[in-house]
């Protein structure tokens, strides 16, 4: 049986949500303390929102980095967490938290991975990056049986009549891929315009020029079909007025937006969506059970990655205490100590 | 000056304003549902309004980045904007914006 399931679950010290900046610094600074992580981020890469929102605009605020972009404060965390050996459980939402007989935290994800640990630190920001949902009435009935906001089998999509939603990325590779595939395809954009991978515009139009699909210049308002079977769309456009188009799929791309989600059931104490904390530890209102980062709150709390730093530190030091109850901690720099140094590899 | 705040039920808010700051910030800062996510860096699409009408032509138009975030907004309209990419000026006292739904 691998590793991680609910059978045989993995045990480490410490069980890190969320591997945006605050969660891997945590690496950092619980790795010099003898201390390893797990880490489980819903996102398919590590950064959290520097990652997904702004990979490519500069930040000013990091001590001593004048500039950098989201993607490159990503990649550096990385290489400094680099030698704690982290090890990243990507793409999976952590969905259930329990205690174990013997006093562990045992964390599960939406993909049945079980990862058992003294400690768990909440650094999921804003919450989970979760597809936007089109605000049109009844779109919960057809949820998973029409209407999908991901591609996992393209098989599933086989000899359907789909309409796909969007203009970037991911909704105009999903309408190349899957053209072959469906019965028919149309492709629903606001404007004829694309921000999407000229590529792959090109691809799309060209596909439009051949018969191959249909573009539709409008936006989605309603939806016709009953039982969860959907059987066409309703477009509308300031001018051209409401027409609906027949469909059996609908697959909305409009991007990502974070919602708490299953943390909210974690037995936690929280306060307008977030978990409120002390100064000290960082802990929350259940012991071993620490938030840091945009997802926490006490009095002066600002929404700064630094302050994220902050708090991943002094974290660290009470997580110590029940992750290694037997050793006394020892404050050291990084500049002098060789034992750090050796930790890191650099000695 | 004043900033008028249709909210998603109907009720219109006056939230005092202040030069220089951003819509969206105004709107946040008094406590009205607006989930920013990004912080203003045009980036999110989550701080979507529709600007009243008579107001349309005194803003700055439109950048090709904030056209694009609008792509992952629903229901958009030619009165269509991102807050965060709108900032308070004294023309603008008295700026009437309505929340989007989302």
């Amino acid at each position: 049986m691998p590793d991680g399931q609910s059978q045989n679950p993995i045990r480490t010290d410490v069980t890190i949500v969320g591997a945006g900046p605050c969660g891997l610094f945590a690496v950092f600074e619980l790795g010099l303390l003898d201390i390893k992580c797990h880490l489980v981020d819903i996102l398919d890469r590590p950064g959290g929102q520097c990652a997904e929102l702004y990979p490519e605009k500069p930040i000013y605020d990091i001590p001593a980095v004048p500039i950098c972009t989201g993607q490159e404060l990503t990649d550096k965390l990385m290489e400094q967490i680099a030698p704690f050996d982290p090890v990243f459980h990507f793409g999976q939402m952590a969905t259930a938290l329990s205690k174990t007989e013997d006093g562990w935290w045992r964390l599960t994800t939406d993909m049945d991975t079980v990862i058992e640990s003294k400690v768990i630190v909440i650094a999921a920001g804003g919450g989970s990056f979760m597809p936007k949902k089109p605000p049109i009435k009844d779109i919960d009935a057809f949820e998973d049986t029409s209407v999908f906001y991901a591609v996992r089998q393209m098989e599933k999509f086989r000899g359907k009549h789909l309409v796909i939603a969007g203009g970037g990325d991911s909704a105009l590779d999903w309408t190349v891929n899957l053209q072959p595939l469906a019965a028919s395809l149309t492709l629903v954009h606001r404007r004829d315009d694309f921000r999407a991978a000229p590529d792959t515009v090109n691809k799309m139009r060209q596909l439009v020029a051949s018969g191959g699909m249909k573009l539709e210049i409008a936006q989605i308002s309603g939806l016709e079909g009953s039982d969860g079977q959907l059987t066409g769309v309703v477009l509308k456009d300031k001018d051209k007025g409401e027409w609906s188009i027949p469909c059996d799929m609908l697959l909305p791309f409009y991007g990502l937006t974070m919602k708490l989600g299953p943390v909210a059931e974690f037995g936690l104490n929280l306060h307008e969506n977030l978990i409120p904390v002390d100064t000290e530890k960082f802990q929350s209102s259940t012991d071993g059970i620490f938030a840091i980062g945009d997802i926490n709150n006490y009095p002066g709390k600002l929404k700064l990655i630094l302050s994220g730093f902050h708090e991943a530190a002094l974290m660290s030091q009470a997580a110590h205490r029940i992750v290694h109850p037997d050793r006394k901690l020892r404050f050291q720099y990084t500049t002098s100590s060789t034992d750090l140094q050796q930790k890191l590899g650099v000695s | 000056m004043i900033l008028k705040v249709v909210d998603r039920a109907g009720v219109e808010h006056s939230l005092e304003a202040l030069d220089g700051w951003r819509v969206m910030e105004v709107i946040r800062d008094w406590g009205l549902p607006i989930k920013a996510e990004c912080g203003g860096a045009c980036s999110c699409a989550t701080c979507h309004v529709y600007v009243d009408p008579g107001w349309i032509e005194l803003l700055p138009a439109k950048s090709d980045e904030e056209e694009d975030m609008l792509d992952g907004c629903f229901e958009v309209e030619h009165t269509s904007r991102l807050a965060c990419q709108i900032l308070m000026r004294d023309e603008l006292d008295g700026l009437k914006v309505t929340l989007a739904p989302g």
